[in-house]
Protein backbone atom coordinates (compact mmCIF):
# COMPACT_ATOMS: atom_id res chain seq x y z
CA UNK A 1 0.00 0.00 0.00
CA UNK A 2 2.36 2.70 -0.87
CA UNK A 3 1.14 6.28 -1.55
CA UNK A 4 -0.74 6.50 1.45
CA UNK A 5 -0.88 10.29 2.26
CA UNK A 6 0.33 10.82 5.85
CA UNK A 7 -2.77 11.65 8.26
CA UNK A 8 -3.50 15.02 8.41
CA UNK A 9 -3.22 14.87 12.52
CA UNK A 10 0.52 14.43 11.85
CA UNK A 11 0.82 17.27 10.20
CA UNK A 12 2.24 20.35 12.90
CA UNK A 13 -0.05 23.23 11.87
CA UNK A 14 -2.41 22.15 15.20
CA UNK A 15 -2.70 22.88 18.49
CA UNK A 16 -2.19 20.77 21.17
CA UNK A 17 -5.49 20.52 22.31
CA UNK A 18 -6.85 19.47 19.13
CA UNK A 19 -3.85 16.97 18.88
CA UNK A 20 -4.76 15.51 22.09
CA UNK A 21 -8.77 15.13 20.55
CA UNK A 22 -7.12 13.34 17.35
CA UNK A 23 -5.47 10.94 19.96
CA UNK A 24 -8.27 10.16 21.38
CA UNK A 25 -10.26 9.37 18.15
CA UNK A 26 -7.55 7.21 17.32
CA UNK A 27 -7.42 5.49 20.31
CA UNK A 28 -10.99 4.86 19.78
CA UNK A 29 -10.52 3.57 16.00
CA UNK A 30 -7.99 1.30 17.13
CA UNK A 31 -10.15 -0.41 19.63
CA UNK A 32 -12.88 -0.37 16.75
CA UNK A 33 -10.35 -2.09 14.68
CA UNK A 34 -9.51 -4.47 17.92
CA UNK A 35 -12.92 -6.11 18.24
CA UNK A 36 -13.85 -6.66 14.64
CA UNK A 37 -10.11 -8.36 14.00
CA UNK A 38 -11.21 -10.58 16.80
CA UNK A 39 -14.30 -11.52 15.20
CA UNK A 40 -12.68 -12.13 12.36
CA UNK A 41 -10.06 -14.22 13.39
CA UNK A 42 -12.29 -16.06 16.22
CA UNK A 43 -13.70 -18.29 13.77
CA UNK A 44 -10.63 -19.93 12.21
CA UNK A 45 -8.97 -20.12 16.23
CA UNK A 46 -12.41 -22.35 17.15
CA UNK A 47 -12.14 -24.71 13.99
CA UNK A 48 -8.43 -25.37 14.46
CA UNK A 49 -9.31 -25.74 18.66
CA UNK A 50 -12.07 -27.62 17.60
CA UNK A 51 -10.04 -29.75 15.32
CA UNK A 52 -7.59 -31.17 17.74
CA UNK A 53 -10.60 -32.17 20.12
CA UNK A 54 -11.09 -35.59 20.90
CA UNK A 55 -15.40 -36.79 20.05
CA UNK A 56 -15.78 -37.16 23.60
CA UNK A 57 -14.88 -33.68 24.43
CA UNK A 58 -16.77 -32.07 21.44
CA UNK A 59 -20.26 -31.42 23.40
CA UNK A 60 -18.85 -30.05 26.77
CA UNK A 61 -20.00 -27.08 28.63
CA UNK A 62 -18.19 -24.65 28.64
CA UNK A 63 -16.69 -25.25 25.96
CA UNK A 64 -12.84 -24.65 25.82
CA UNK A 65 -10.84 -23.05 23.25
CA UNK A 66 -7.18 -24.22 24.31
CA UNK A 67 -8.05 -28.19 24.48
CA UNK A 68 -7.12 -29.95 27.59
CA UNK A 69 -6.10 -32.91 25.70
CA UNK A 70 -5.42 -31.74 21.96
CA UNK A 71 -5.16 -34.87 20.34
CA UNK A 72 -4.59 -35.64 16.07
CA UNK A 73 -7.54 -38.33 16.05
CA UNK A 74 -9.79 -36.17 14.14
CA UNK A 75 -6.99 -35.72 11.11
CA UNK A 76 -6.12 -39.40 11.46
CA UNK A 77 -9.79 -39.93 10.96
CA UNK A 78 -10.14 -37.78 8.54
CA UNK A 79 -7.65 -40.04 6.08
CA UNK A 80 -9.97 -42.80 7.34
CA UNK A 81 -13.23 -41.88 5.88
CA UNK A 82 -12.05 -40.29 2.90
CA UNK A 83 -9.30 -40.89 0.46
CA UNK A 84 -7.46 -37.49 1.49
CA UNK A 85 -4.30 -37.65 -0.09
CA UNK A 86 -5.98 -38.20 -3.23
CA UNK A 87 -8.27 -35.55 -2.69
CA UNK A 88 -6.02 -33.54 -2.33
CA UNK A 89 -3.63 -34.01 -4.83
CA UNK A 90 -6.59 -33.55 -6.63
CA UNK A 91 -7.03 -30.09 -5.91
CA UNK A 92 -3.06 -29.31 -6.19
CA UNK A 93 -3.06 -30.72 -9.87
CA UNK A 94 -6.13 -29.31 -10.83
CA UNK A 95 -5.20 -25.49 -9.50
CA UNK A 96 -2.24 -25.90 -10.86
CA UNK A 97 -2.90 -26.84 -14.50
CA UNK A 98 -5.68 -24.20 -14.10
CA UNK A 99 -3.42 -21.34 -13.04
CA UNK A 100 -0.25 -22.32 -15.27
CA UNK A 101 -2.56 -23.16 -18.71
CA UNK A 102 -4.84 -19.96 -17.68
CA UNK A 103 -1.17 -17.68 -17.16
CA UNK A 104 0.04 -19.12 -20.39
CA UNK A 105 -3.39 -19.08 -22.74
CA UNK A 106 -3.66 -15.32 -21.30
CA UNK A 107 -0.58 -14.05 -21.96
CA UNK A 108 -0.74 -15.49 -25.91
CA UNK A 109 -3.79 -13.75 -26.24
CA UNK A 110 -3.44 -10.73 -24.49
CA UNK A 111 -0.20 -10.05 -26.39
CA UNK A 112 -1.84 -11.53 -30.09
CA UNK A 113 -4.44 -8.73 -29.21
CA UNK A 114 -2.11 -6.06 -28.24
CA UNK A 115 0.89 -6.51 -30.65
CA UNK A 116 -0.66 -7.33 -33.53
CA UNK A 117 -2.99 -5.24 -36.13
CA UNK A 118 -5.53 -7.34 -38.01
CA UNK A 119 -8.85 -7.78 -39.40
CA UNK A 120 -11.36 -8.20 -36.21
CA UNK A 121 -9.06 -7.60 -33.59
CA UNK A 122 -11.61 -4.69 -32.18
CA UNK A 123 -14.56 -7.77 -32.51
CA UNK A 124 -12.58 -10.44 -30.98
CA UNK A 125 -11.68 -8.29 -28.13
CA UNK A 126 -15.36 -7.06 -27.63
CA UNK A 127 -16.33 -11.01 -27.82
CA UNK A 128 -14.03 -11.84 -24.58
CA UNK A 129 -15.43 -8.85 -22.61
CA UNK A 130 -18.91 -9.78 -23.54
CA UNK A 131 -18.30 -13.39 -22.08
CA UNK A 132 -17.14 -11.75 -18.84
CA UNK A 133 -20.93 -10.07 -18.34
CA UNK A 134 -22.50 -13.93 -18.64
CA UNK A 135 -22.52 -15.61 -14.82
CA UNK A 136 -21.22 -18.96 -14.92
CA UNK A 137 -23.93 -20.86 -14.26
CA UNK A 138 -25.64 -19.87 -18.05
CA UNK A 139 -22.61 -22.09 -19.24
CA UNK A 140 -22.89 -24.89 -16.56
CA UNK A 141 -25.73 -27.30 -17.52
CA UNK A 142 -24.66 -27.36 -21.38
CA UNK A 143 -21.23 -28.26 -19.76
CA UNK A 144 -22.41 -30.66 -17.83
CA UNK A 145 -24.09 -32.16 -20.55
CA UNK A 146 -21.29 -32.00 -22.61
CA UNK A 147 -18.93 -33.86 -20.23
CA UNK A 148 -20.98 -36.95 -19.16
CA UNK A 149 -21.69 -37.22 -23.12
CA UNK A 150 -18.07 -37.75 -23.45
CA UNK A 151 -17.80 -39.63 -20.59
CA UNK A 152 -15.81 -37.42 -18.37
CA UNK A 153 -17.61 -37.35 -15.61
CA UNK A 154 -15.11 -37.86 -12.67
CA UNK A 155 -12.17 -37.05 -14.52
CA UNK A 156 -9.70 -34.38 -13.39
CA UNK A 157 -9.60 -32.86 -16.99
CA UNK A 158 -13.10 -32.41 -16.90
CA UNK A 159 -12.05 -30.22 -13.90
CA UNK A 160 -9.47 -28.42 -15.45
CA UNK A 161 -10.34 -27.60 -19.64
CA UNK A 162 -13.00 -25.47 -18.87
CA UNK A 163 -11.57 -23.51 -16.86
CA UNK A 164 -8.22 -22.33 -18.94
CA UNK A 165 -9.93 -19.95 -21.24
CA UNK A 166 -10.31 -16.42 -19.09
CA UNK A 167 -11.53 -13.50 -20.44
CA UNK A 168 -10.93 -11.72 -17.74
CA UNK A 169 -6.69 -12.96 -17.85
CA UNK A 170 -6.62 -12.03 -21.79
CA UNK A 171 -8.20 -8.80 -20.67
CA UNK A 172 -5.29 -7.76 -18.06
CA UNK A 173 -2.42 -8.95 -19.97
CA UNK A 174 -3.73 -7.18 -23.19
CA UNK A 175 -3.41 -3.99 -21.26
CA UNK A 176 0.07 -4.74 -19.87
CA UNK A 177 1.26 -5.29 -23.43
CA UNK A 178 -0.02 -2.27 -24.63
CA UNK A 179 1.95 -0.20 -22.72
CA UNK A 180 5.40 -2.20 -23.54
CA UNK A 181 7.94 0.20 -24.67
CA UNK A 182 8.84 -0.44 -28.41
CA UNK A 183 12.27 -0.81 -27.67
CA UNK A 184 12.25 -3.53 -26.37
CA UNK A 185 10.56 -5.72 -29.35
CA UNK A 186 12.80 -3.50 -31.94
CA UNK A 187 15.83 -4.75 -30.03
CA UNK A 188 15.03 -8.34 -29.88
CA UNK A 189 13.67 -7.71 -33.87
CA UNK A 190 17.20 -6.34 -34.93
CA UNK A 191 18.68 -9.70 -33.11
CA UNK A 192 16.45 -11.61 -35.97
CA UNK A 193 13.49 -12.96 -33.58
CA UNK A 194 10.61 -13.54 -34.87
CA UNK A 195 7.21 -12.61 -32.97
CA UNK A 196 6.90 -16.05 -30.95
CA UNK A 197 10.66 -15.91 -29.73
CA UNK A 198 10.14 -12.31 -28.99
CA UNK A 199 7.35 -12.94 -27.01
CA UNK A 200 9.14 -15.48 -24.87
CA UNK A 201 12.34 -13.99 -24.05
CA UNK A 202 11.00 -10.48 -23.70
CA UNK A 203 7.38 -9.70 -23.89
CA UNK A 204 6.57 -12.99 -21.39
CA UNK A 205 9.26 -12.00 -18.84
CA UNK A 206 8.01 -8.01 -19.05
CA UNK A 207 4.53 -9.45 -17.71
CA UNK A 208 5.91 -10.90 -14.60
CA UNK A 209 3.46 -8.97 -12.51
CA UNK A 210 0.11 -9.40 -14.06
CA UNK A 211 1.11 -12.75 -14.38
CA UNK A 212 1.57 -12.85 -10.68
CA UNK A 213 -1.27 -11.17 -9.68
CA UNK A 214 -3.83 -13.14 -12.13
CA UNK A 215 -1.84 -16.29 -11.13
CA UNK A 216 -2.48 -15.92 -7.56
CA UNK A 217 -6.36 -15.08 -8.06
CA UNK A 218 -6.65 -18.05 -10.58
CA UNK A 219 -5.45 -20.25 -7.88
CA UNK A 220 -7.48 -19.03 -5.19
CA UNK A 221 -10.57 -19.46 -7.78
CA UNK A 222 -9.52 -22.93 -8.51
CA UNK A 223 -8.77 -24.25 -5.06
CA UNK A 224 -11.77 -22.58 -3.31
CA UNK A 225 -14.28 -23.94 -6.16
CA UNK A 226 -17.40 -25.70 -5.43
CA UNK A 227 -19.74 -25.42 -7.92
CA UNK A 228 -18.44 -27.23 -10.74
CA UNK A 229 -16.70 -29.31 -9.12
CA UNK A 230 -20.03 -30.31 -7.43
CA UNK A 231 -21.39 -31.25 -11.19
CA UNK A 232 -18.52 -33.05 -12.04
CA UNK A 233 -16.68 -34.38 -9.27
CA UNK A 234 -19.37 -37.13 -7.75
CA UNK A 235 -16.74 -39.94 -6.88
CA UNK A 236 -14.40 -39.79 -3.87
CA UNK A 237 -11.71 -40.50 -6.24
CA UNK A 238 -11.83 -37.18 -7.95
CA UNK A 239 -13.22 -35.10 -5.83
CA UNK A 240 -11.39 -31.85 -4.78
CA UNK A 241 -11.50 -30.13 -1.32
CA UNK A 242 -14.49 -28.35 -1.28
CA UNK A 243 -16.71 -30.90 -2.68
CA UNK A 244 -14.61 -33.37 -0.19
CA UNK A 245 -15.64 -31.33 2.66
CA UNK A 246 -18.95 -31.22 1.90
CA UNK A 247 -19.42 -34.73 1.19
CA UNK A 248 -17.63 -35.19 4.73
CA UNK A 249 -20.08 -32.85 6.14
CA UNK A 250 -22.84 -34.77 4.62
CA UNK A 251 -21.84 -38.15 6.19
CA UNK A 252 -20.74 -36.99 9.52
CA UNK A 253 -22.75 -34.62 10.74
CA UNK A 254 -22.27 -34.36 14.21
CA UNK A 255 -18.68 -34.97 14.17
CA UNK A 256 -17.53 -31.67 14.04
CA UNK A 257 -13.77 -32.02 15.05
CA UNK A 258 -13.82 -34.23 11.80
CA UNK A 259 -15.13 -31.53 9.63
CA UNK A 260 -13.54 -29.09 11.38
CA UNK A 261 -10.14 -30.91 9.99
CA UNK A 262 -10.82 -30.86 6.93
CA UNK A 263 -11.95 -27.17 6.80
CA UNK A 264 -8.20 -26.51 8.42
CA UNK A 265 -7.02 -28.67 5.94
CA UNK A 266 -8.66 -26.66 2.69
CA UNK A 267 -7.95 -23.24 4.42
CA UNK A 268 -4.09 -22.88 5.56
CA UNK A 269 -3.24 -23.31 2.44
CA UNK A 270 -4.51 -20.44 0.97
CA UNK A 271 -3.91 -18.38 3.66
CA UNK A 272 -0.29 -19.51 3.99
CA UNK A 273 0.13 -18.28 -0.16
CA UNK A 274 -1.75 -15.39 0.70
CA UNK A 275 -0.01 -14.09 3.33
CA UNK A 276 3.23 -14.41 1.18
CA UNK A 277 2.35 -13.26 -1.59
CA UNK A 278 0.02 -10.14 -0.09
CA UNK A 279 1.05 -7.36 -1.92
CA UNK A 280 -0.19 -9.17 -5.67
CA UNK A 281 -3.35 -9.99 -4.03
CA UNK A 282 -4.03 -6.83 -2.82
CA UNK A 283 -3.00 -5.58 -6.75
CA UNK A 284 -4.67 -8.05 -8.26
CA UNK A 285 -7.85 -7.14 -6.94
CA UNK A 286 -7.91 -3.54 -7.62
CA UNK A 287 -7.43 -4.57 -11.18
CA UNK A 288 -10.37 -6.51 -11.31
CA UNK A 289 -12.48 -7.38 -8.37
CA UNK A 290 -15.34 -8.29 -11.07
CA UNK A 291 -13.47 -11.69 -11.45
CA UNK A 292 -13.42 -13.14 -8.65
CA UNK B 1 5.78 -1.46 -32.42
CA UNK B 2 2.88 -3.97 -34.32
CA UNK B 3 4.41 -7.03 -35.95
CA UNK B 4 4.21 -6.11 -39.74
CA UNK B 5 4.98 -7.96 -42.79
CA UNK B 6 5.59 -11.85 -42.95
CA UNK B 7 5.22 -11.82 -39.09
CA UNK B 8 1.95 -10.24 -38.85
CA UNK B 9 0.09 -13.79 -39.92
CA UNK B 10 1.96 -14.70 -36.41
CA UNK B 11 -1.54 -13.33 -34.55
CA UNK B 12 -3.26 -16.56 -35.36
CA UNK B 13 -0.69 -18.66 -33.50
CA UNK B 14 -0.96 -16.21 -30.34
CA UNK B 15 -4.88 -16.11 -30.11
CA UNK B 16 -5.70 -19.51 -31.22
CA UNK B 17 -5.07 -21.52 -27.20
CA UNK B 18 -7.04 -18.91 -25.65
CA UNK B 19 -9.85 -18.55 -28.20
CA UNK B 20 -10.21 -21.78 -29.18
CA UNK B 21 -10.71 -23.28 -25.71
CA UNK B 22 -13.32 -19.62 -25.02
CA UNK B 23 -15.66 -20.76 -28.50
CA UNK B 24 -16.15 -24.30 -27.38
CA UNK B 25 -15.89 -24.35 -23.15
CA UNK B 26 -17.71 -20.55 -23.27
CA UNK B 27 -19.23 -19.22 -25.91
CA UNK B 28 -21.28 -22.64 -27.59
CA UNK B 29 -22.32 -23.39 -23.97
CA UNK B 30 -23.98 -19.88 -23.77
CA UNK B 31 -25.77 -20.68 -26.82
CA UNK B 32 -26.61 -24.52 -26.02
CA UNK B 33 -28.21 -22.85 -22.65
CA UNK B 34 -30.31 -20.84 -25.12
CA UNK B 35 -31.55 -23.64 -27.35
CA UNK B 36 -31.32 -26.10 -24.30
CA UNK B 37 -34.09 -23.88 -22.47
CA UNK B 38 -36.69 -24.45 -24.97
CA UNK B 39 -36.41 -28.39 -24.46
CA UNK B 40 -37.52 -30.61 -21.56
CA UNK B 41 -34.52 -33.14 -21.55
CA UNK B 42 -33.59 -35.45 -18.51
CA UNK B 43 -30.63 -37.01 -19.96
CA UNK B 44 -32.36 -40.67 -20.32
CA UNK B 45 -34.74 -39.72 -22.80
CA UNK B 46 -34.77 -36.91 -26.07
CA UNK B 47 -35.17 -34.12 -25.50
CA UNK B 48 -38.42 -32.32 -25.82
CA UNK B 49 -39.20 -29.15 -27.81
CA UNK B 50 -41.52 -27.33 -25.75
CA UNK B 51 -40.88 -23.73 -27.18
CA UNK B 52 -41.37 -20.75 -24.50
CA UNK B 53 -42.90 -23.82 -22.29
CA UNK B 54 -40.18 -23.96 -19.51
CA UNK B 55 -40.28 -20.20 -19.57
CA UNK B 56 -44.09 -20.23 -19.06
CA UNK B 57 -43.80 -22.98 -16.41
CA UNK B 58 -41.09 -20.76 -14.50
CA UNK B 59 -43.67 -17.85 -13.85
CA UNK B 60 -46.09 -20.20 -12.07
CA UNK B 61 -43.11 -22.19 -10.27
CA UNK B 62 -44.48 -21.44 -6.70
CA UNK B 63 -40.71 -22.37 -5.37
CA UNK B 64 -38.77 -20.36 -7.98
CA UNK B 65 -40.57 -17.24 -7.12
CA UNK B 66 -39.93 -17.90 -4.02
CA UNK B 67 -35.74 -18.20 -4.63
CA UNK B 68 -36.01 -15.07 -6.60
CA UNK B 69 -37.77 -12.91 -3.48
CA UNK B 70 -35.16 -14.89 -1.31
CA UNK B 71 -32.03 -13.86 -3.66
CA UNK B 72 -33.71 -9.80 -3.94
CA UNK B 73 -34.08 -10.56 0.59
CA UNK B 74 -30.69 -11.46 0.66
CA UNK B 75 -29.14 -8.86 -1.45
CA UNK B 76 -31.52 -5.88 -0.10
CA UNK B 77 -29.53 -7.27 3.88
CA UNK B 78 -26.13 -8.28 2.50
CA UNK B 79 -25.21 -5.31 0.28
CA UNK B 80 -26.10 -1.85 2.70
CA UNK B 81 -24.67 -3.90 5.45
CA UNK B 82 -20.98 -5.18 3.93
CA UNK B 83 -20.75 -1.91 1.79
CA UNK B 84 -20.80 0.10 5.49
CA UNK B 85 -18.82 -2.51 7.21
CA UNK B 86 -16.10 -2.43 4.31
CA UNK B 87 -16.15 0.90 4.10
CA UNK B 88 -15.68 1.69 7.56
CA UNK B 89 -13.12 -0.89 7.78
CA UNK B 90 -11.33 1.15 4.83
CA UNK B 91 -11.73 4.58 6.66
CA UNK B 92 -9.94 3.07 9.60
CA UNK B 93 -6.75 1.44 7.89
CA UNK B 94 -6.32 4.45 5.63
CA UNK B 95 -3.42 5.23 8.02
CA UNK B 96 0.60 4.47 7.25
CA UNK B 97 1.25 2.02 10.63
CA UNK B 98 2.07 -1.41 10.86
CA UNK B 99 -0.59 -2.62 12.44
CA UNK B 100 -2.45 -1.43 9.55
CA UNK B 101 -0.72 -3.86 6.94
CA UNK B 102 -1.36 -6.91 10.03
CA UNK B 103 -4.80 -6.15 10.32
CA UNK B 104 -5.45 -6.10 6.06
CA UNK B 105 -3.92 -9.59 6.16
CA UNK B 106 -6.90 -10.55 8.96
CA UNK B 107 -9.69 -8.92 7.71
CA UNK B 108 -8.32 -11.03 4.51
CA UNK B 109 -8.26 -14.01 5.75
CA UNK B 110 -11.98 -15.14 5.03
CA UNK B 111 -11.86 -13.36 1.88
CA UNK B 112 -9.27 -15.89 0.71
CA UNK B 113 -10.87 -18.87 2.38
CA UNK B 114 -13.02 -21.35 0.57
CA UNK B 115 -16.45 -20.71 1.04
CA UNK B 116 -17.19 -24.26 1.76
CA UNK B 117 -15.01 -24.39 4.44
CA UNK B 118 -16.18 -21.45 5.96
CA UNK B 119 -19.53 -22.21 5.98
CA UNK B 120 -19.06 -24.86 7.92
CA UNK B 121 -16.89 -23.62 10.63
CA UNK B 122 -19.85 -20.83 10.69
CA UNK B 123 -22.10 -24.02 10.80
CA UNK B 124 -20.69 -25.46 13.65
CA UNK B 125 -20.47 -22.25 15.60
CA UNK B 126 -24.11 -21.40 15.31
CA UNK B 127 -25.28 -25.02 16.68
CA UNK B 128 -27.98 -24.18 18.60
CA UNK B 129 -27.15 -26.52 21.48
CA UNK B 130 -23.80 -26.76 21.30
CA UNK B 131 -22.55 -24.05 19.20
CA UNK B 132 -20.04 -21.76 20.99
CA UNK B 133 -22.26 -18.73 19.98
CA UNK B 134 -25.37 -19.74 21.74
CA UNK B 135 -22.76 -20.57 24.93
CA UNK B 136 -21.56 -16.92 24.42
CA UNK B 137 -25.45 -15.29 24.48
CA UNK B 138 -25.73 -18.09 27.47
CA UNK B 139 -23.01 -16.58 29.75
CA UNK B 140 -25.07 -12.81 29.40
CA UNK B 141 -28.25 -14.53 30.06
CA UNK B 142 -29.23 -14.90 26.78
CA UNK B 143 -30.96 -17.48 24.79
CA UNK B 144 -29.76 -18.21 21.35
CA UNK B 145 -32.26 -19.30 19.09
CA UNK B 146 -31.81 -22.40 16.25
CA UNK B 147 -30.12 -19.78 14.17
CA UNK B 148 -30.06 -22.22 10.87
CA UNK B 149 -33.26 -23.67 11.29
CA UNK B 150 -35.61 -20.99 12.22
CA UNK B 151 -37.40 -19.27 9.55
CA UNK B 152 -36.17 -15.25 9.71
CA UNK B 153 -33.09 -16.14 11.67
CA UNK B 154 -31.68 -18.38 9.16
CA UNK B 155 -31.92 -15.52 6.66
CA UNK B 156 -30.43 -13.15 8.97
CA UNK B 157 -27.35 -15.96 10.02
CA UNK B 158 -26.51 -16.20 5.45
CA UNK B 159 -26.31 -12.48 5.31
CA UNK B 160 -24.39 -12.28 8.29
CA UNK B 161 -21.67 -14.96 7.38
CA UNK B 162 -21.45 -13.38 3.96
CA UNK B 163 -20.78 -10.45 5.49
CA UNK B 164 -17.98 -11.51 7.71
CA UNK B 165 -16.25 -13.26 4.78
CA UNK B 166 -16.78 -10.45 2.44
CA UNK B 167 -15.87 -7.32 4.69
CA UNK B 168 -11.90 -7.59 3.56
CA UNK B 169 -12.86 -7.40 0.00
CA UNK B 170 -15.13 -4.59 0.36
CA UNK B 171 -12.62 -3.17 2.55
CA UNK B 172 -9.57 -3.29 -0.20
CA UNK B 173 -11.42 -1.59 -2.77
CA UNK B 174 -12.51 0.88 -0.61
CA UNK B 175 -8.97 1.30 0.24
CA UNK B 176 -7.35 2.13 -3.11
CA UNK B 177 -10.21 4.37 -3.43
CA UNK B 178 -9.50 6.25 -0.78
CA UNK B 179 -6.18 6.79 -1.43
CA UNK B 180 -6.96 8.20 -4.44
CA UNK B 181 -8.43 10.89 -2.88
CA UNK B 182 -5.90 13.74 -2.94
CA UNK B 183 -4.57 14.71 0.53
CA UNK B 184 -4.81 18.62 -0.02
CA UNK B 185 -8.88 18.36 -0.19
CA UNK B 186 -9.36 16.76 3.59
CA UNK B 187 -6.74 19.32 4.68
CA UNK B 188 -8.77 22.05 3.59
CA UNK B 189 -11.60 21.19 5.17
CA UNK B 190 -9.40 20.64 8.29
CA UNK B 191 -8.20 23.51 8.08
CA UNK B 192 -11.71 25.22 7.59
CA UNK B 193 -12.94 24.04 11.25
CA UNK B 194 -14.39 20.80 9.63
CA UNK B 195 -14.50 18.07 12.01
CA UNK B 196 -14.28 14.59 10.95
CA UNK B 197 -17.79 13.75 10.61
CA UNK B 198 -18.26 16.34 8.84
CA UNK B 199 -14.99 15.78 6.62
CA UNK B 200 -16.60 12.49 5.85
CA UNK B 201 -19.71 13.65 4.64
CA UNK B 202 -18.78 16.72 2.63
CA UNK B 203 -15.33 15.53 1.45
CA UNK B 204 -14.39 12.36 1.02
CA UNK B 205 -17.58 11.03 0.46
CA UNK B 206 -18.74 12.54 -2.66
CA UNK B 207 -15.44 12.04 -3.99
CA UNK B 208 -15.23 8.31 -3.00
CA UNK B 209 -18.47 7.94 -5.01
CA UNK B 210 -16.66 6.41 -7.99
CA UNK B 211 -15.73 4.17 -5.82
CA UNK B 212 -18.53 3.41 -4.29
CA UNK B 213 -20.31 2.79 -7.46
CA UNK B 214 -18.26 0.39 -8.40
CA UNK B 215 -17.80 -1.68 -5.17
CA UNK B 216 -21.82 -1.60 -5.70
CA UNK B 217 -21.82 -3.59 -9.48
CA UNK B 218 -19.26 -5.58 -8.44
CA UNK B 219 -21.13 -6.90 -5.22
CA UNK B 220 -24.61 -6.30 -6.71
CA UNK B 221 -23.40 -9.05 -9.74
CA UNK B 222 -21.74 -11.32 -6.89
CA UNK B 223 -25.04 -11.86 -4.66
CA UNK B 224 -27.32 -12.40 -7.20
CA UNK B 225 -24.94 -15.44 -7.73
CA UNK B 226 -25.17 -16.73 -4.28
CA UNK B 227 -25.06 -20.08 -3.56
CA UNK B 228 -22.09 -21.60 -1.50
CA UNK B 229 -23.23 -20.72 1.67
CA UNK B 230 -26.87 -21.13 1.15
CA UNK B 231 -26.24 -24.79 -0.21
CA UNK B 232 -23.75 -25.20 3.31
CA UNK B 233 -25.43 -23.39 5.90
CA UNK B 234 -29.02 -23.99 5.25
CA UNK B 235 -29.83 -26.17 2.31
CA UNK B 236 -32.19 -23.50 1.37
CA UNK B 237 -34.52 -24.19 4.44
CA UNK B 238 -36.13 -24.55 6.78
CA UNK B 239 -39.72 -24.56 4.48
CA UNK B 240 -37.75 -22.78 1.63
CA UNK B 241 -36.94 -19.66 3.61
CA UNK B 242 -33.40 -19.12 2.59
CA UNK B 243 -33.72 -20.77 -1.32
CA UNK B 244 -32.13 -18.96 -3.76
CA UNK B 245 -32.14 -19.00 -7.56
CA UNK B 246 -28.78 -20.62 -8.18
CA UNK B 247 -29.38 -23.37 -5.80
CA UNK B 248 -32.73 -23.94 -7.56
CA UNK B 249 -30.59 -24.20 -10.60
CA UNK B 250 -28.64 -26.81 -9.26
CA UNK B 251 -31.57 -29.10 -7.64
CA UNK B 252 -33.08 -28.51 -10.78
CA UNK B 253 -30.20 -29.69 -12.95
CA UNK B 254 -28.36 -32.10 -10.40
CA UNK B 255 -31.17 -33.62 -8.72
CA UNK B 256 -33.67 -33.61 -11.02
CA UNK B 257 -32.68 -34.04 -14.03
CA UNK B 258 -34.27 -31.49 -15.25
CA UNK B 259 -31.61 -29.99 -17.54
CA UNK B 260 -33.72 -27.51 -20.16
CA UNK B 261 -35.95 -26.27 -16.87
CA UNK B 262 -32.29 -25.32 -15.16
CA UNK B 263 -31.19 -23.77 -18.34
CA UNK B 264 -34.33 -21.57 -18.67
CA UNK B 265 -33.60 -20.49 -14.93
CA UNK B 266 -29.90 -19.42 -15.54
CA UNK B 267 -30.89 -17.14 -18.41
CA UNK B 268 -33.48 -15.64 -16.22
CA UNK B 269 -30.73 -15.17 -13.97
CA UNK B 270 -28.31 -13.28 -16.53
CA UNK B 271 -31.42 -11.35 -17.59
CA UNK B 272 -31.48 -9.81 -13.93
CA UNK B 273 -27.76 -9.42 -13.61
CA UNK B 274 -27.71 -7.36 -16.93
CA UNK B 275 -30.85 -5.39 -16.22
CA UNK B 276 -30.06 -4.02 -12.88
CA UNK B 277 -25.85 -4.06 -14.31
CA UNK B 278 -27.58 -1.34 -16.89
CA UNK B 279 -30.19 0.56 -14.46
CA UNK B 280 -26.99 1.02 -12.20
CA UNK B 281 -24.87 2.33 -14.95
CA UNK B 282 -27.63 4.84 -16.18
CA UNK B 283 -28.34 5.87 -12.81
CA UNK B 284 -24.33 6.53 -12.30
CA UNK B 285 -25.00 10.26 -13.69
CA UNK B 286 -26.81 11.33 -10.55
CA UNK B 287 -24.84 10.74 -8.50
CA UNK B 288 -21.68 10.00 -9.21
CA UNK B 289 -18.41 12.83 -9.08
CA UNK B 290 -15.81 11.87 -11.42
CA UNK B 291 -12.48 14.00 -11.70
CA UNK B 292 -12.96 17.50 -10.41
Amino acid sequence: MAGSPLPVADRPLVSPRTRATVRVRRSVGWVILGVLGLTMIFPFAWSLSTSFQGTDRLLQVPPQLIPESPTLDAYRRVAEVIPLVRIVINSIVVSVSVTVLQIVTSALAGYGLARFKFKGRQVLFLLYLGTLMVPSQVTIVPLFIGMSQLGWLNSLQALILPMIASAFGVFLFRQYFLQMPDEMEEAAAIDGAGPWRTFWKVAFPYARPVAATHGILAFMASWNSFLWPLFIARDEQSMTLPVGLASLHGRYQTDWNLVMAGSVIAVVPVILVFAAMQRHIAAGLLLGGVNR
Amino acid sequence: MTWLGSARRWWVAFLAPSFVLLIIFTIVPIAAAGVLSLFQWDLLTDPEFVGLGNFAELARDRQFRSAVVHTLVFIAGYLPVVMVVGLSLALLLNRRSRLAGVSRVVFFMPVVSAWVAVALMWRWMLNSRFGVINWMLGLIGIEGPQWLFERGWAMVSVIGVSVWKDAGFVMILFLAGLQAIPADCREAAFVDGANPWQTFWKVTLPLLTPTVFLVSVILLINSFQVFEQVWILTGGGPLESTTVVVEQIVRNAFSFGRMGYAAAMSWILFAFIFTVTLIQTRLQRRWVHYGG
